[in-house]
C-alpha cells in the first residue's frame, strides 16, 4: 500500500517537474502584450504592440491613427481664421498654445505685427495653457503609478486656471481666442487681481507635488534610472520640450528664437536635469510649471495699455510665399510650416507637432524594459494623443 | 505691404536688401560641402534658410548638416504637392464652381509653381534641422529635394536621423513616395488596406464633394467697407484674378 503510494508520489512529482519543464520552455518563446488602444495609461487611442520574454520587453511597435483627423488636408480647404478653430483640437490641454504658432507664422506672410499689449496678453495665455497642461501631467504621473492622491490635487487646482481663461474667452478648453493681428478681446475687468492670487495657489500646488513625490521613496525606485534617454537620442528623434531639457540639451526656444512673444523681457529660468531618466523628465515639467506661474505674474504687473488688434485687412488673404514659426509649447516644439500661394485657403499646412516625434523614440526606449516600466515611460514621456494623431 | 518675404525663386544671396552674416556663412558653408548638388538657396534675413539640393544628394546633404554643420536636431521631414488643386478651393464661390466643371481643364490652365528655392517636379520633399543644445547659438535650416516624377523615390534619412523613421511612413502614405532604404515603410495613420495617397492634390475630400463649404460667405466685404480694408481689394475681382 505504501509502496504504492510511494510510487504514485513520485509519479507525480515527475509530471510536475515535466510539466514546469514545459512552462519553461513555453515562456521562452515569448509573448504578444497588447495594451491599448483604450488603456488608461496611453491618455486615448495609442496601441503599443510589445513582444514579451518573460517580463522583459523584446520589442516594441506603437500604433497611431486611431484618431486622425487629416487636419492637413481639412485645412487646405478652410480659411485661415476658420483653421485657427480647427488646430484649437491638436493639443487640447493647451489649446491657446496651438493657436500661437500658427498665427505668428501668418503674420510673418503678412508683414503685420501684432501691438504690444497683444504681445503681452498672448504670452500670458500661452503660459498659462503650459500651466494648465502641465499640472494634470503632474497629477497623471502618480496615477501611473498607483497614486491616486495627486489627481485629484491635479484636477482641482487647474480648474481655477481653465476658469481664469473661461473669463477671458469663453472657452475652457478650445479659447479660438487668437487672431491674425491682435486678439479677440480685451481681458475683463479685476481680472488681473484673481489670476495673481491663482498663481499662488499654482504654486501652492507645486509645493505639495513636490512634497508628495520628492520624498517617496516608491516614486524614486520606479521613476529613477527608468527609460534614460541619452542628449545624442534624444536630439536625432527629435524629442523637444521638457523630454530634451531633461536629456541636459539646453535648449528653449522660448529663450533662443522668441519669435513674436515677450519672453526675452521677462525674468525666468531655463531648468535642465543631466540624468534623462524619468524621474528627469517629471522634475523639469515640475520646475517649469513654477516658472510659467511667476511668468504670469511678472505680465500681470507689467502689461503694458493700449490696442489688441492692428489693422488688418477684412477679408485674410495671406501673400504668396513659404513660412515656417515654432514655438516651445507645453509639449515641446510645435510649428507650422504654411505655403501659401496669396489665396483666402494655405496651399499647404505642415504641422510639426511635439508628441508625434517624442514618441517615435518609443520602439527604441522600450526594448529591454520591464513589463510595468512600460507605463513609467510612457506617462514620464508625456504625450497627447490629438499631438500624435492630428 | 508684405514684401519682405519675397517667393521669387531666383533671389537669392546676389541681391541682399538686409544681410544676414550668420546665415550667409551657414550657405556658405553649404555650398562647400555639397558643390554642385546644392541647386538652389533662398535667405529671409533674420528669420529662415532654405536649400534646395538634388535628388540624389537628399541622403548626403543630412549627413553634411548633422555632421558638418551640427545640425544633430531632427525637427520634420514631409512633402509638397505642387499640382494646383483640380477641385478649387471647394468652396463655394465662383472660383470654386469649377468642382461641379471639367476638373481636368481647370488643372491644366493653372500653371504648377514651386515656392521657395524653385523646382521643378510635381513633388519635393522637404524637411527641417536644427542646431540645438548652444543657449544664444540655434539655427534651424530647411532642406528640399524634388522628387523624380518616373520613380517617386528619395534616399531615406532613417540611417542620418532615426527620427526620420514615422516622418517618413507618413510621407509615403499621404503622398505616395517611397523611401529607398527605409526599414519598414508601411501605414502609420491610415488602415492598412486603404487605396490612394490624400494629401495629392487630386485626391478628392469627399465630404466637399458632397457639399461645397459656405465659408466664402463669412468674408464678403460689408457693403460700408469701401477702402478701409487697406491694401485690399473686393472679393469678387480678386476672386476672378486667382
Amino acid at each position: 500500500m505504501t509502496a504504492v503510494t510511494d510510487r504514485q508520489k513520485l509519479q507525480y512529482i515527475a509530471a510536475k517537474a515535466a510539466d514546469s519543464r514545459v512552462n519553461v520552455e513555453l515562456e521562452t518563446e515569448g509573448m504578444t502584450l497588447n495594451i491599448g488602444p483604450q488603456h488608461p495609461a496611453t491618455h486615448g487611442t495609442l496601441r503599443i504592440v510589445a513582444r514579451l520574454d518573460g517580463e522583459q520587453v523584446v520589442s516594441a511597435e506603437p500604433i497611431a491613427g486611431y484618431m486622425h483627423r487629416g487636419k492637413e488636408k481639412l485645412c487646405e480647404v478652410r480659411t485661415y481664421p476658420q483653421i485657427n478653430t480647427l488646430i484649437n483640437r491638436i493639443d487640447w490641454l493647451g489649446s491657446f498654445a496651438n493657436e500661437v504658432p500658427f498665427i505668428l507664422a501668418a503674420e510673418q506672410l503678412m508683414g503685420i505685427e501684432a501691438p504690444p499689449r497683444a504681445q503681452w496678453i498672448r504670452t500670458m495665455f500661452f503660459e498659462m495653457s503650459r500651466i494648465s497642461n502641465l499640472i494634470l501631467f503632474l497629477g497623471d504621473m502618480g496615477v501611473q503609478l498607483g497614486a491616486v492622491t495627486p489627481a485629484f490635487y491635479a484636477f482641482r487646482d487647474r480648474e481655477f486656471v481653465l476658469n481664469q481663461i473661461e473669463r477671458v474667452t469663453g472657452g475652457r478648453f478650445h479659447p479660438n481666442f487668437d487672431r491674425i493681428g491682435g486678439l479677440k478681446d480685451d481681458l475683463p475687468k479685476g481680472w488681473i487681481v484673481d489670476t495673481k492670487a491663482v498663481m499662488e495657489r499654482v504654486r501652492d500646488f507645486c509645493d505639495e507635488i513636490e512634497e508628495l513625490f520628492m520624498n517617496a521613496e516608491i516614486f524614486s525606485a520606479r521613476t529613477r534610472g527608468i527609460g534614460v534617454i541619452p542628449a545624442d537620442v534624444a536630439m536625432q528623434y527629435g524629442l523637444s520640450g521638457a523630454n530634451a531639457r531633461a536629456s541636459g540639451i539646453d535648449w528653449d526656444l522660448r529663450r533662443d528664437a522668441p519669435s513674436g512673444l515677450v519672453h526675452p523681457e521677462l525674468d525666468w529660468k531655463v531648468w535642465t536635469h543631466p540624468d534623462g531618466d524619468s524621474f528627469a523628465r517629471f522634475w523639469v515639467r515640475l520646475q517649469e510649471v513654477r516658472e510659467a506661474s511667476k511668468m504670469v505674474d511678472q505680465i500681470c504687473d507689467g502689461l503694458p495699455s493700449g490696442p489688441i488688434m492692428a489693422k488688418v485687412p477684412r477679408i485674410i488673404k495671406v501673400p504668396a510665399g513659404e513660412a515656417w514659426v515654432s514655438t516651445e509649447n507645453p509639449l515641446g516644439e510645435m510649428g507650422y510650416y504654411i505655403v501659401s500661394k496669396g489665396d483666402l485657403t494655405p496651399f499647404r499646412l505642415k504641422i510639426r507637432s511635439a508628441s508625434f516625434n517624442n514618441v517615435s523614440i518609443t520602439p527604441w526606449l522600450l526594448r529591454g524594459v520591464y513589463v510595468p516600466d512600460i507605463i513609467t515611460i510612457l506617462a514620464s514621456l508625456y504625450f497627447i494623443l490629438g499631438d500624435i494623431d492630428r | 505691404m508684405a514684401d519682405d518675404t519675397t517667393t521669387a525663386p531666383e533671389a537669392t544671396e546676389e541681391e541682399p536688401v538686409e544681410t544676414d552674416e550668420a546665415r550667409e556663412q551657414l550657405l556658405a558653408s553649404f555650398t562647400e560641402a555639397l558643390g554642385d548638388s546644392l541647386v538652389d538657396s533662398h535667405i529671409l534675413p533674420g528669420k529662415d534658410l532654405w536649400v534646395r539640393v538634388s535628388t540624389e544628394a537628399w541622403g548626403e546633404a543630412a549627413e553634411v548638416a548633422r555632421d558638418r554643420l551640427r545640425a544633430r536636431y531632427f525637427c520634420f521631414l514631409s512633402a509638397i504637392d505642387w499640382m494646383p488643386s483640380p477641385f478649387g478651393r471647394s468652396m463655394d464661390s465662383e472660383v470654386d464652381r469649377i468642382v461641379s466643371g471639367d476638373a481636368a481643364q481647370a488643372a491644366e490652365a493653372a500653371a504648377m509653381e514651386q515656392g521657395v528655392a524653385g523646382g521643378e517636379t510635381r513633388f519635393q520633399v522637404f524637411a527641417r534641422v536644427a542646431h540645438v543644445g548652444e543657449p544664444g547659438n540655434f539655427w534651424g535650416v530647411t532642406l528640399k529635394a524634388d522628387v523624380p516624377e518616373d520613380t517617386l523615390a528619395v534616399p531615406t534619412w532613417t540611417k542620418v536621423y532615426a527620427g526620420a523613421d514615422w516622418h517618413e511612413r507618413e510621407a509615403w502614405e499621404m503622398f505616395g513616395i517611397s523611401f529607398t532604404g527605409h526599414p519598414g515603410l508601411r501605414h502609420i495613420y491610415l488602415p492598412g488596406d486603404f487605396e490612394g495617397n490624400p494629401l495629392r492634390k487630386d485626391f478628392p475630400l469627399l465630404s466637399r464633394m458632397v457639399k461645397p463649404w459656405p465659408g466664402i460667405v463669412d468674408v464678403e466685404q460689408f457693403p460700408d467697407e469701401g477702402d478701409d480694408a487697406e491694401g485690399e481689394g473686393s472679393a469678387d475681382s480678386e476672386g476672378d484674378a486667382s
